[in-house]
């Protein structure tokens, strides 16, 4: 056991968390402008910058390729198809689960809403696809095993499905889910046959994911990583934890507040989020602010509205807001059980 | 023939769409590549993730960018007398 223990410890430490970067760049700052700095407030966040640029680069070129070369299995039109033979909370847990290996951008959500509909799929499992599909991925997973182990990774995507199922049930059984543009029904379900393609060509295509994921969320990490350099040196602890420690009852509330009409990437979230937290932050108030950015946004809404009426859009706001303050309470009063 | 190029929403339809139009072109094909971006004629093609390329009626792909080489293949394959 203690030898899995130390290959768990190195994996998450020194391979995803590249300590020995984060040393290295430590010791180049002393050498090139003295010890002084190097150990001072600017010195330090400096280093944060560097390190954390760098770290979340090269972990998310590497993920986003694996990730893509999944998703090759899984275009949308085959998860379509793959769904239809479902029924019941399973088809809800499906969904939710490939909403997480299906290619998702915000300009494929409306087709992919229409889509599913028209092949007579129900809203639940529409709604438990697309509450997951921005909120949970395997780049997230590996990022935050890479902060904060894998056991907080681990119950982070646990409570993102449950989220994404719950809701999704919900939505369905209170028949609001029925409340969508009629236009949406109005066509025939098609299916087409996926198109083989060769080991070689899903290499090229995980490639090409590779370079326009990265030229898409490359400014939001810099930002990401800029506002968390900042926090982590030079914003008073005190603030942070009057805050968003979990001594303040209404963190996770203000966390989400905050995070709910904020557009960025997962990977620009996380630099900030890992500051935070290393100020005192609470871990449900991080987690809270991490699934506000990332499962809710004003253009993603907008998309939405297209083809939903405003009650459901409201209740499916609602949902998704109240699941993300209950987990982070949930985590400001349970966390301490994984660290 | 009749060649579509699906999908009207991020830079990567567009590209696309630009490699089909060089594609026939480069093949010397008199044959005007049309640019589909309207989501409900991209559905009723069964399509759900664009870009896509759509030869004589046929979703030949989706979901991922062509290049010009790419395009120029599925040309080949769908009507084997051009060289």
């Amino acid at each position: 056991m203690d030898i899995l223990k130390a290959i768990g410890d190195f994996i998450s430490i020194q391979l995803l968390g590249m300590k020995w970067l984060n040393d290295l760049l430590g010791r180049l700052i002393a050498v090139l402008f003295g010890t002084e700095f190097a150990t001072g407030l600017w010195g330090n966040a400096i280093q944060f910058l560097f390190f954390d640029f760098i770290k979340i680069s090269l972990l998310l070129c590497i993920l986003i390729f694996i990730i893509s070369y999944i998703q090759s299995y899984f275009p949308p039109e085959r998860t379509k198809k793959i769904l239809s033979k479902y029924k019941g909370i399973g088809a809800n847990t499906i969904g939710a689960l490939l909403g997480t290996v299906t290619p998702f951008c915000s300009c494929s959500s409306i087709p992919i809403f229409i889509g599913f509909t028209r092949a007579g799929l129900s809203s639940g499992i529409t709604f438990s696809f697309l509450i997951s599909s921005p909120l949970v991925d395997l780049g997230a997973f590996v990022l935050l095993a890479s902060i904060f182990g894998f056991p907080i990774a681990l119950a982070y995507v646990l409570v993102g499905l449950i989220l994404a199922i719950i809701g999704g049930t919900i939505i369905e059984k209170t028949g609001v889910g029925e409340e969508i543009e009629p236009f949406v029904r109005q066509g025939e379900n098609v299916d087409i046959e996926s198109p083989k393609l060769s080991q070689k060509e899903r290499f090229v295509y995980a490639k090409d994911q590779v370079v326009a994921t990265y030229k898409k969320v490359v400014l939001y990490i810099l930002i990401g990583v800029a506002i968390g350099a900042l926090i982590h040196n030079v914003i008073p602890e005190a603030w942070v934890e009057a805050a968003l420690s979990s001594n303040n009852v209404f963190s996770p509330i203000i966390a989400t507040i905050i995070g709910t009409p904020m557009y960025a990437d997962i990977f620009g979230t996380i630099p900030i989020a890992e500051a935070l937290y290393a100020k005192g932050a609470g871990l449900g108030t991080i987690m809270s602010f991490m699934m506000a950015v990332t499962a809710l946004s004003l253009p993603s809404l907008i998309m939405l509205k297209k083809v939903v009426k405003w009650k459901l859009l409201w209740v499916f706001i609602g949902i998704v807001v109240t699941g993300i303050i209950l987990i982070g309470y949930l985590f400001n009063i349970f966390g301490y059980l994984f660290i | 023939m009749n060649i579509k190029a699906l999908g009207g929403c991020c830079s990567r339809s567009t590209a696309n769409y630009e490699n089909a139009v060089l594609a026939v072109k480069e093949l010397g094909l008199d044959v005007v590549v049309e640019h589909v971006s309207d989501v409900d004629e991209i559905m009723k093609l069964g399509v759900m993730a664009t870009p896509g390329l759509v030869i004589d009626g046929k979703v030949v792909s989706y979901g991922r960018p062509l290049s010009v080489s790419q395009v120029k293949d599925f040309i080949r394959k769908a009507h084997p007398e051009i060289k």
